[in-house]
Parts: C-alpha cells; structure tokens; sequence
C-alpha cells in the first residue's frame, strides 16, 4: 500500500487515460492547469485541453456548448470561483439545461489557507447542493479518486467534484472499495454504537483517526465516509442512526449547509437522533496553514475526540 | 428558396400569430418579439441549415437564442415550421405547459435553455469550438439584445470567439436601441458596438434588421475564414403595430382589447397587402 497522493495528480492521471480512448473527453481550464495538475495532460493530449483564459463563467458556458455537441468537458478551476462565480452558469447551463459538464472544483475549502478568504470556497457545498440535477462528490483519497474519475467519463450526468491541494493519506485499499455508487457511502469503521462520525473528502481521515483514539478511550464509534455529497446515501445514515442515535459531522466547510447540514436534513423527520455538526464558523477563515486552521476550528483528531466525548458525557 | 415577398408576407403573419398569442395568455415579451421577427424569419426560412427531421442530426446548423424572453416569436416560428402542431401553443404560459416564458430544451427545436441574459454566445462558442474539434462544417447562429450587451460574460465570450477563430459563428444583436427601462445608450451606453466587436476579432455587418432580403444576405454571405460574424441588425422595437413602435413601455406589456383589435387590424392591412401585391 502506497502512502498517499495527492487526488489532482490522481485526476490527471486517469484522465489521461480515459481521454486517450475517447477523444470527446475534454480538459477544459480557465489558467488552470498548473494548480489542477493538468500539465501531464496538457503534454500528452494537447489538442484535448481547451484554455478559457481567466474567465470561470466562460469556461462553464462554453463547456455546456462543447458538451451539447457531444463532447466530454471535465472543467478545472478553483472551487471558489467554479462554484461562486459561475454558480449561474452551473445552474442554467449545466445543470438545468442537462448538459454532461463535470465541474472539478480544485483547492477547494481552505486549501488556499493564507491567500484568505477570496481563495477560500467554504460555501461551495451548501450552493451546489441546492442546484437540481446535479451530483456533488467529495473524495477522501487516491483511490475513491480514481473510480470517481472513471465513474464520471461514463454518466452522462452534470456532476461537482471538491478536491484539496494535499497529499491524501490512503483511505481504502482499492477503488472498488472506495466508491461504490452516486448516493452510495461507506461505513469504514464499525467499532460500537455509542456515536457515528459522518465525514467527506480530507476530514475522512482525520474522523479516522478520532475513531481510533475514542476506540482506545472505550467509546464505541463508527465512521461513514459520505463521498456521495448528492445524492445522500439515506438508508446508510438510517442504519447508523439506528444503531447509535448520536451523529457527528466533521467537514471543511461552513457550519451551514454543507455535509452537516445534508445529515441533518436526511435525519430531522426521525426525532430519535441528534446531530452535531464540526465544521467552520461564520466568519472569513483565519490565517494560518491548513492544519493550523484545522486545529484552532477544533477540526484535527484530538479536538474531535474531546468534543465526541463532552458530547456524550452530558 | 422563398421570395422576399414571400418572406414578408411569413414575418407578418407570425407577427400576428404572436400578437394573439400574447393577448391570449395575458403576458409576453411583445416589443421584443416583433422587434426580431424578421431576423428569424430570415434564419428559419432561408439560413439555417435545419429541419424537423434534422434536428437531431450532428452536422446541423445550431440556433442559441440567447435573448430568451422573446421566446413568444421562436415558438411560433417553430410551430409554423413543424417542429411540433400549432395547437401546442394554445397551453403557452398554462399551469404545467412546457411552453414557459423563455426557451427550454424540453422543447423540440431547441437547443438550449436560456432567458438569463449574456449566456447565449458563450454556449454558441462551445458549440462552434466542437465542430472545429470534430471537422464538421455546421453554423452556429446565436442572437442576442443590445440591452444584454451589458453583461460582462458577454465580452467573455466574445474573447473567445476570436480567440478561437471561430469562423462557423454568426453572433446577431438585435439593435432596437431600446431595453426594460429606456433607452439602452441612457441605461449603460455599450456604444460602439461594431467597433468593439470587430476590436475583439469580429467581422461586422451592419444591416437594417426589419429588411429581410440584407438578413439573408448578411445570413447566408460565408465567414471571411478564421473570423467570427457579427451581424448588427438595426431594428425597431415593437415593428408593426404602430402604437407599440419604439416604445420602451412596450417590452413586456400585453395589449388591451382596444389595442389588441387596433394591431390585428394592421397586421391584417399589411398581410392583405402583401397577398395582392
């Protein structure tokens, strides 16, 4: 087993070679392709990557056009401006004209750490999520990316995909493993029933390793690992909330409409479960680097674990 | 290949329909509408390389309205051309009718949704980037207002255009002059736009865009190779009921019965005149 990568090197990678079988896959970046990792690509398939300049809304409309004739576009920019700045072309052109753009937000959540709050897409979930007939996925590492990647050049459906700058420590052992299905997550730690830590993307790991701490403190814990964003996978969090009653969601994302929002949503009608939600306050992030960030947010495996365990001593 | 004369004489009987079709439902686009009228006349029934039967097939001409709010006038020509029966119009703006208040692809004949304004040249870019990239020698067409001028993912896209080349594109504004609140040089003055478009690599024509024989022209004239087409088409909005002729009121107002039978009492003049001609 490898030690991780990063899920941009992944993308490109795959894409490579998906796009070397099918010359409707497309690469469309807006001055992009260095933070998306896409130069491999751009060397191997030149004539498949189309370069949008500095214009997200442009590149998300021209992809619907590109894809309504029948090709492939995956489109790469930073998640902030991907999902803010083009939000209407994401949802009229893509999503409501139900046209087979994949948006790979890239840096996404506070990746961009000390750049602030411009580069900073800590909103993204709670908008795209809104969106009607769009899929929203966050990978927690290599190997989720990987089938994610080859699961997206076959749908024909508009999708979302949040990615980080980091190396992601490896989660699972093969793809198939890792991803399954839209609206299919994974119960990836199954140790007692006393809480369940629901997680997506980069905060799978660090749930991760909160659930071996609590474990080694006696507490009984599972871990679900969402990556399905949109569609939820409802009978998943129904099975875990009948067996513990008490879910915490962990994420790198405003506390408001994110992952911990769509858990709650999915559980409110049941009355029998509570759920608390770890995520980003209110406010423009402060400086610092992404772990830093992380551990004065009380986001790292310690303050999580301290947080579970307050929790269920009240 | 249709006469002028016979061209005239369909503008002024879709105007009609689309006079009716307005007082009928009690709301529309109405100045809009008669103010590009003759423009899709000219693409629908001259230019465009596409049918009924071809509107599926990969190497047919593309039209993106990108002005989607004068949708009362595409669905009528799309009915007269038979993309589907005319009696489909009748639900035009009913509880659960596909025939909405601005294009959707639901919709056979249309490509694209829009009525968000500065989206349709854009989508018209991808279209024409996928032909180059496929070696097909479909057209793209796309018309849009000179109030939409304003949205900054219009010149976006504009950039793209001539960056890409992008000689199978045929971008149209529908130059009335006029928009929601006045007139567009007093709301946000986008003037000049032919020396802005020809600035971002654009070959401009500008033609009188109520003249259907220079459409055509304009329409059917090749691209100088390697450059996008802009065709500014001067045109009056409100075009054929005197009453509502450059009149900025008259953008989205339905008329009263009294204005109602008084326009299709001139549309009827015109159309008897133009049968007897």
């Amino acid at each position: 087993m490898s030690n991780g990568a990063k899920a941009g090197d992944v993308i490109c990678s795959e894409l490579i070679e998906l796009a070397s079988a099918d010359q409707n896959i497309l690469a469309v970046t807006s001055d992009s392709r260095g933070s998306a990792a896409l130069n491999p690509f751009a060397t191997a398939l030149p004539n498949q990557l189309i370069e949008m300049g500095i214009a997200e809304q442009n590149s998300v409309t021209v992809s619907a056009g590109l894809a309504h004739s029948g090709k492939r576009p995956f489109v790469f920019s930073p998640a902030s401006f991907l999902t803010m700045r083009s939000v209407e072309q994401v949802k009229d052109d893509v999503a409501y004209s139900n046209t087979n753009v994949k948006l790979i937000g890239i840096s996404g959540g506070n990746s961009y750490s000390v750049l602030g709050a411009t580069h900073h897409s800590l909103q993204d979930l709670a908008i795209t999520r809104a969106i009607p007939n769009l899929e929203v996925y966050m990978p927690a590492d290599q190997y989720q990316t990987r089938a994610l990647i080859q699961y997206l050049s076959k749908s024909d459906q508009p999708a979302y995909v949040r990615i980080g700058k980091k190396v992601l420590a490896d989660v699972y052992e093969t793809p198939a493993a890792a991803f399954k299905a839209p609206g299919k997550g994974n119960l990836i730690y199954d140790q007692g029933n006393d809480v369940t830590l629901v997680a997506a993307g980069e905060t799978v790991r660090i749930a991760l390793d909160a659930a071996q701490k609590l474990t080694n403190a006696g507490v009984g814990v599972k871990v679900v690992d969402l990556v399905s964003v949109k569609p939820l996978d409802q009978d998943l969090l129904n099975r875990v909330a009948d067996q513990t009653h008490q879910i915490v969601t962990l994420e790198e994302h405003s506390i408001y409409g994110g992952l911990g929002s769509a858990v709650a949503e999915a559980l409110a009608q049941r009355g029998d479960t509570a759920v608390h939600i770890l995520g980003f306050p209110d406010e423009p992030a402060i400086a610092g680097t992404q772990d830093e960030v992380f551990g004065y947010y009380g986001l790292d495996a310690d303050s999580v674990k301290s947080t579970v365990t307050t929790l269920l001593n009240k | 290949m249709a006469t002028t004369k016979e061209l005239k004489l369909k503008a002024a009987e879709l105007r009609k329909a689309t006079w009716q079709m307005i007082y009928r439902a009690k709301t529309g686009h109405t100045g809009s509408d008669l103010s590009c009228t003759d423009i899709l006349v000219a693409l629908y029934y001259q230019a465009l390389n596409q049918t009924p039967e071809t509107f599926k097939d990969p190497n047919r001409d593309r039209y993106v309205q990108s002005k989607g709010h004068a949708v009362e006038i595409l669905y009528n020509v799309l009915a007269d051309r038979g993309y589907f029966p005319k009696s489909d119009l009748l639900t035009y703006s009913q509880f659960k009718s596909p025939y909405i208040g601005h294009p959707t692809n639901h919709i056979n004949g249309i490509e694209l949704n829009t009525g968000s304004l500065g989206h349709g040249l854009g989508l018209s870019v991808g279209i024409a980037l996928a032909g180059k990239l496929d070696h097909r020698d479909y057209h793209v067409y796309t018309l849009m207002g000179d109030g939409e001028q304003a949205e900054g993912s219009v010149w976006e896209a504009a950039m793209s255009a001539g960056n890409y080349q992008l000689d199978n594109l045929t971008a149209i504004i529908d130059h009335n002059r006029l928009q929601i609140s006045g007139p567009t040089v007093d709301v946000m003055n986008s003037e000049p736009l032919a020396d802005k478009y020809r600035a971002f690599g654009f070959d401009v024509i500008e033609v009188d865009g109520n003249n259907i024989a220079e459409l055509v022209s304009a329409l059917t004239t090749k691209n100088t190779p390697k450059r996008p087409k802009l065709i500014l088409a001067d045109t009056i909005k409100g075009k054929g009921i005197s009453f509502a002729e450059n009149q900025a009121s008259w953008h989205h107002r339905v008329p009263t019965e009294t204005e109602y039978q008084q326009g299709l009492d001139e549309l009827d003049e015109v159309i008897g005149g133009l049968k007897n001609e």
